[in-house]
């Protein structure tokens, strides 16, 4: 089984790699059509701005090359603002498109009037919401890295974890053969390794539960 | 609930550690790789590497350092000292380090934190601050006497190790960095810093309320309560130790079960 680790320009993709090959998994980063079709697993990984990225996915024709895999079952996975991506549409510095597969918005964290640091720097608890097989053997409260300004809104059968920070904020949503983290697996120690883990064994076995 | 971090920080030269350190069964003490790994079986949040290496030819250790760090251990690295141009934070980015830090260069050019906030984003961009009390006039009488009375005023940047007032007023600094896009503030007390009888609450008070990105408190931290002390009565996000820890006079672990004694949120 090999990962695509999708290489469109934005942030630290190295990382994700040495995540991936540390639990014993073969990932290949690129941004060609025919390596991602050949690929098991998409991984979308990202940090900056969500215009931006977008316009990068669309300048490497990599937005449709997304879609079309996605859409014919290819587990996917973002990253941080990889995971954004996965949503409707931002609107950080303005509105922009994302990818859509999954119905919500992205949006200023909502600190619910409480005066709190804006990004949301550090480790913080996991709720789960919706069982996803992602956080199999990951006990409820366990600490994760987050770093953001912006988080995912979305109907609640979408969520499989919130973490709070002044308000329930998005951690992790899924939607099929789609799923995402706010949080970095890649820099949570011990139970971002086992996330990660379990994606892969979720592209194994191609079975994902949520919804 | 959000957990405050607890950051140490090693000081490496030509890409060796350079302070001692305690560890029991360390191969190679020197070894920064190895005690990053140490640090992050004990339940470090991050790790920062401070290099001091003062010739810019032996970036290459440095940078190897950085490399083999990411490779085993999976926790955010942040990377200091050195630091002055956008191609150099690209350098450190792409071995594997999270953010950068920059210091006195930023100060030198302010320019060069929007560029990195722009090429790289803002969470990878840590303005560090060294500040020190400087006395008006009439109170100076030639030695510098640390319990002065402040208004926000007095505290000054400083740079080169605190060798240099750079003049400039320390919490309209932090308000700038901020603005240029910087991510975080590790700020560091001149006045506390090694003296070991706690982070200077009084900067690190004014500083965390006036800005609202996270601020790193550095600079003096002796014993368990200094480190509750920082995050019971400023709205610190995270506390940086270095040789309390290398030396292993407190532990990651200690202040951890220390801090949730007292109802302080840790990891």
């Amino acid at each position: 089984m090999k990962l695509a680790i999708i290489d469109y320009g934005a942030g630290n993709l190295r990382s994700v790699v040495k995540a991936f090959n540390y639990i014993g998994e073969d990932c290949v980063v690129t941004s060609d059509r025919d390596t991602i079709h050949s690929c098991s697993g998409i991984v979308l990984p990202g940090v900056g701005a969500f215009r931006e990225a977008v316009n990068k996915l669309e300048a490497k024709g990599l937005v449709d090359i997304l879609k079309k895999e996605a859409n014919d079952g290819k587990a996917l996975f973002g990253i941080c603002l990889g995971m954004q991506l996965l949503f409707e549409q931002s609107y950080e510095f303005g509105q922009t498109d994302g990818l859509g597969f999954i119905k919500g918005s992205v949006e200023k964290i909502d600190t619910n009037g409480q005066d709190l640091k804006i990004p949301h720097i550090g480790w913080n608890t996991l709720k789960f919401n919706e069982r996803s097989n992602l956080f199999n053997g990951i006990e409820d409260n366990s600490y994760v890295y987050f770093v953001h300004s912006f988080a995912a809104k979305t109907d609640s059968k979408n969520v499989t974890a919130y973490t709070d920070y002044g308000s329930a904020v998005v951690a992790a949503a899924e939607n099929k053969n789609v799923c995402g983290t706010q949080f970095h697996p890649e820099k949570s120690g011990e139970v971002g390794l086992k996330i990660l883990k379990n994606f892969c064994n979720t592209v194994r076995h191609d079975n994902f539960t949520c919804n | 609930m959000l957990a405050k971090r607890i950051i140490p920080c090693l000081d490496i030269k030509d890409g060796k550690v350079v302070k001692g350190t305690n560890f029991v069964g360390l191969r190679d003490v020197g070894d920064p790789v190895e005690i990053a790994r140490r640090y992050n079986e004990q339940g470090a949040d991050e790790i920062v590497f401070l290099d001091i290496t003062a010739s810019h030819e032996n970036r290459g250790t440095l940078l190897d350092v950085i490399e083999r760090t990411a490779s085993e251990v999976f926790l955010p690295v942040t990377v200091g000292g050195g630091i002055r141009t956008t191609d150099d934070i690209r350098e450190i980015l792409r071995v594997g380090a999270d953010k950068i830090s920059v210091n006195s260069a930023a100060v030198k050019d302010k320019s060069l934190i929007s560029k990195a906030a722009d090429m790289f984003g803002s969470q990878c961009v840590v303005v560090a601050i060294d500040v020190k009390r400087i006395p008006s006039k009439e109170n100076y009488n030639g030695v510098f006497p640390t319990d002065f009375g402040t208004s926000p005023e007095d505290f000054h940047v400083v740079i080169h190790g605190g060798r240099t007032d750079t003049g400039i007023n320390a919490i309209e600094w932090a308000k700038e960095v901020e603005k240029l896009g910087a991510g975080e503030i590790l700020l560091t007390s001149m006045d506390t810093d090694g003296v070991k009888k706690g982070f200077d609450l009084e900067i690190t008070k004014i500083i965390s309320d006036a800005v609202s990105i996270p601020v790193i408190a550095s600079g003096g931290c002796g014993s368990l309560n200094d480190f509750y002390d920082v995050f019971a009565q400023t709205d610190a996000s995270a506390a940086l130790a270095a040789s309390l820890f290398h030396f292993g006079e407190l532990s990651v672990p200690q202040v951890k079960n220390y801090l949730k004694e007292k109802g302080i949120p840790a990891r």
